[in-house]
């Protein structure tokens, strides 16, 4: 009986391992089941904290998960008819040495991904405006709603928010090889801005403005999902991101204006104030 | 028995009253902390099966989705052809989610065997408030008829996830659910009010009531989790109370502490603004991170103490047990935002709460080093409630384990709000603290009750659980692209190729859900036809075991006297491999 215990417990590492290895390699069935491939080196980034953190991860589960699974053979009572247990309650070396390492480990896990985080969230790309170093205004500004996304395009003065704008919904089209950044914002609840092939999410605040941005490396077209519960229709709050060569923007920004008939005044008609929330991200 | 023959002799109108009254005094509002302890456990473990019930339909609509539930779709949702709403499906996990966490872990853990555990293992013959006891388990009934009325107002229950983030659960309009989000509002208040008046019990008995020798470090882990689980509670939940107070008066006064300026959903505005979305977030989770520590210390303690005693070992390296949980309550407080990374919030702020999450990440890893230096070397009894103690700490390593890929922003990033999460949360709550439990219930079955549970039964129980659990929440782990809270993933053409893994979980849910009742069939027919159990079957050292099986009320015949620690297993002076902590040579 200790021996199938045992054999139970050495499968959870073994059988976790295995199922990792065939996912991260794209093996059936688990070759589904992986991040599709990243679209931003920024992404690629963040892919590789994943999948390092991981194969640590995998290691400790494989070191103490094994030991777990050799303990229950090597010392079950069976196997000792006549003798007692060990008696000894610590070992001085052996736990300064599981706390020491560990400890290292962490605290360089920790100083490690900072940087991944600061390029995705903190650092905004800038641009230069007559000779001067700026940040890179919005060129969408996202409305998040019960249930859909509005994407207002800055339109010919560059700038969101004003008359010019260009409101489309549910379609979101990018120029590739640019940074985007994007200005977020909700016209009732809590939502969630998820790209997964961008690696990007932001929760999308009621009363604050936010900005993400990326720059994606590859043409494509993928969903853009909500990952905050909004209400009934959650499930079903979603829109695409279509990323185009930059020539082929040009040409979509041109036929948009050209055939643009503003929407009804309430569809565009912005909050009036916003709350001293709006630091959010500008306060980093 | 004297008692019973004079009151058959007397009249036979003053019987029944007399009967009644008795039977009303020491079952039902009874102040013997283990009668009170037994009635947690029962409530909770109903819940259990309620909660249970609906993780099952909430799975059946991720393999099936919108198909006609099997038994129980066209009872139910007959208005809807036998399928289940998009909001109803909301109201599932919510409550699904409300239940387990309030209803089941936290009050069978430090209600249920916090109750019974604490005096009987500190040598003491009750806790040092008993009718505060009582009271605290009977204000979990308030709670309980809140969740029961919510099935008489629309939508039948809270639909904004157990996180209940305003403005979705406050404003009018965003859900139609309102009614039922104040009754879950309320409901959690009973709850805190019911662990409150606990926690103020525990730490009073412990602090006061300990048994002559009976020093702190003389105390088993069970115990001391229960202590700093109480700490926990008592510094955690006003937080959380004035957190809720203020979403009931947003809801029922329209203030606007969690509303922003202009605040409108569905069309309608709302009078009210000028508040912060965020500070809901900040407060709920402020009590929320270190709940889900109360969620799981006492289960790692009783772990602690069943692992010592089937290895007949002494625990490996005690002192610093206790001190990593004294750490891990500590910084429990300070790790909140590891919740928030993506809620923005100051995005320079998750830097810090990541530092401080890393660092939680090292007391809970010398835990599990310790819990296997434990059996390391020992003589190993595989009884049932050392399997569920040894299957505790595998699940653990994989929860912790994950637990560090999210604590890293930018992963974060990634996973946050998908099922990696899902997949997290459920091996610390389940695979750890539900399996923990069900190793308690094994290992104290006895003491409660007086005999033994069918031993193969409950092997059976554990293979199965073992394995179905695996199969339901590992894959999960590869979902980090579907979100969670998602009526129907497949309207998203990206997910639709994750149905099959999807259904194969469900399979998996619905054996694990299949498989309980064999707990149930063992845990019901033990009660009633078990072995008899003697004082100290499993031939442990702690306290309670020098007590009748079960004890009567007021715990110890004579008061113990305790002349050594709970771990002195095997010790190589004495023939026997156990050293009860009262015996005096
Ligand atoms: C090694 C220790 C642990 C670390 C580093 C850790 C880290 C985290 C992090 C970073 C999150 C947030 C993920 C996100 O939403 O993006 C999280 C979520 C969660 N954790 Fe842990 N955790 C640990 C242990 C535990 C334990 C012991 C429990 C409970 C017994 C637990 C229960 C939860 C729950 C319930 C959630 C999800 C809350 C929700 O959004 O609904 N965790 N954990
Ligand atoms: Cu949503
Ligand atoms: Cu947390």
């Amino acid at each position: 009986m200790s021996r199938l215990w045992s054999l139970l417990f050495y499968c959870v590492p073994v059988l976790a391992t295995v199922t990792f290895l065939m996912a991260i390699n794209g093996v059936w069935p688990f070759a589904a089941c992986q991040m599709p491939p990243s679209l931003s080196t920024a992404g690629e980034t963040i892919d590789g904290l994943f999948n390092g953190i991981h194969v640590l991860a995998v290691m400790i589960l494989l070191g103490t998960g094994g030991t777990i699974g050799y303990v229950l053979w090597r010392f079950d009572h069976r196997r000792n008819p006549e003798g007692k247990a060990k008696y000894f309650s610590h070992n001085s070396a052996l736990e300064f040495v599981w706390t020491l390492i560990p400890a290292i480990i962490l605290v360089f896990l920790a100083f490690y991904q900072m940087n991944a985080w600061s390029e995705n969230k903190m650092v905004r790309p800038t641009t230069m405006v007559s000779g001067i170093e700026t940040q890179t205004p919005p060129m969408v500004l996202v409305k998040a709603k019960q249930f859909g996304w509005e994407f207002h395009y800055a339109g010919a003065d560059g700038v969101v928010e004003t008359a010019d704008d260009l409101y489309v919904e549910g379609l979101l089209v990018v120029p590739r090889g640019q940074d985007v950044v994007l200005q977020l914002e909700s016209r009732d609840v809590i939502h969630s801005f998820f790209v997964p092939e961008l690696r990007l999410k932001q929760d999308v605040v009621p009363g604050m403005r936010q900005f993400v941005w990326f720059n994606a490396n590859e043409t494509a077209e993928v969903d853009i999902l909500c990952t905050e519960l909004c209400g009934w229709g959650h499930y079903k709050m979603k829109a695409r991101l279509r990323i185009v060569e930059p020539a082929e923007f040009e040409t979509y920004m041109e036929g948009l204006e050209a055939t643009y008939e503003p929407p009804l005044a309430s569809a565009t008609k912005q909050p009036t104030s916003m709350s001293v929330a709006d630091a959010g991200v500008t306060r980093d | 028995m004297t008692e019973i023959s004079t009151d058959d002799a007397s009249s036979v109108a003053g019987r029944s009253p007399n009967r009644l009254r008795r039977f009303l005094t020491s079952y039902v509002f009874s102040t013997d902390h283990k009668v009170i302890g037994i009635q947690f456990l029962f409530s909770s473990l109903i819940w259990l099966g309620i909660g249970g019930l609906l993780a099952l339909a909430v799975r059946w609509q991720l393999a099936w989705p919108w198909s006609n539930m099997p038994l129980f779709g066209n009872a139910l949702f007959a208005d809807n052809g036998g399928q289940i709403s998009p909001e109803f499906y909301n109201t599932l996990f919510t409550m699904h989610a409300t239940i387990m966490i309030f209803f089941v872990v936290i009050p069978i853990l430090s209600g249920a065997f916090g109750n019974y555990l604490i005096p009987l293992m500190i040598g003491a013959e009750d806790m040092a408030f008993p009718t505060l006891n009582m009271v605290s388990y009977w204000f979990m009934w308030p709670a309980f008829v809140c969740v029961i009325a919510m099935l008489m107002v629309p939508g039948y229950g809270a639909s904004s996830g157990w996180t209940s983030y305003p403005p979705l659960s406050v404003l009018e309009g965003a859900t139609s659910t309102e009614t039922a989000q104040t009754l879950w509002v309320m409901a959690l208040l009973f709850v805190g009010i019911s662990s409150m008046m606990g926690a103020i019990n525990y730490l009073t008995t412990i602090i006061q009531m300990r048994a002559p020798g009976m020093t702190m470090f003389r105390m088993p882990m069970t115990v001391w989790a229960m202590f700093v689980t109480a700490l926990m509670q008592a510094f955690a939940l006003p937080v959380l109370t004035s957190a809720l107070l203020m979403q009931l008066s947003d809801q029922i006064f329209q203030t606007g502490f969690f509303l922003p300026e202009n605040a409108s959903a569905n069309n309608m505005a709302s009078a009210s603004g000028g508040g912060q979305v965020l500070l809901w977030q900040h407060l709920f989770w402020f009590y929320s991170h270190p709940a889900v520590y109360i969620m799981i210390l006492p289960a790692m303690g009783m772990v602690s103490d069943m692992l010592a005693c089937f290895s007949r070992k002494p625990l490996f390296g005690y002192k610093p047990m206790v001190f990593s949980i004294l750490s891990i309550a500590s910084l429990g407080f300070i790790v909140w935002g590891h919740h928030m990374f993506i809620s923005g919030m100051s995005r320079m702020l998750a830097v810090s709460f990541m530092v401080s999450t890393m660092l939680i990440a090292l007391p809970s890893g010398i835990k599990v080093f310790n819990w296997i230096g434990t059996m390391w070397g020992g003589r190993l009894h595989l009884t049932t409630p050392m399997l569920f103690s040894v299957g505790f700490v595998s699940m653990f390593i994989i929860g912790g384990l994950s637990g560090i890929v999210m604590a890293a922003p930018p992963v974060d990033i990634v996973i946050h709000d998908t099922y990696y999460i899902v997949a997290h949360l459920h091996y610390v709550l389940f695979g750890s603290s539900i399996l923990g439990v069900f190793g308690a219930i094994y290992f104290w079955f006895p003491k409660m009750f007086g005999r033994m549970m069918s031993d193969g039964l409950g092997k059976i129980h554990f293979f199965l659980t073992f394995i179905f659990l695996n199969g339901t929440f590992f894959p999960m782990h590869f979902l980090g692209r579907m979100p969670r809270r998602l009526a129907d993933p497949y309207v998203y053409d990206s997910l639709k190729d994750l149905m099959p893994l999807n259904q194969f979980m469900t399979i998996c849910a619905f054996c694990m859900g299949a498989t309980q009742l064999i707990f149930v069939g063992n845990f019901f027919f033990s009660m009633f036809f078990g072995k008899r159990a003697e004082e100290n079957p499993w031939r442990s050292n702690t306290l309670e075991w020098t007590a009748t099986s079960p004890p009567p009320h007021g715990n110890f015949l004579t008061q113990p006297v305790v002349s050594r620690g709970p771990y002195e297993y095997s010790h190589p002076d004495r023939e026997s491999d156990f050293w009860p902590q009262t015996d005096r040579v």
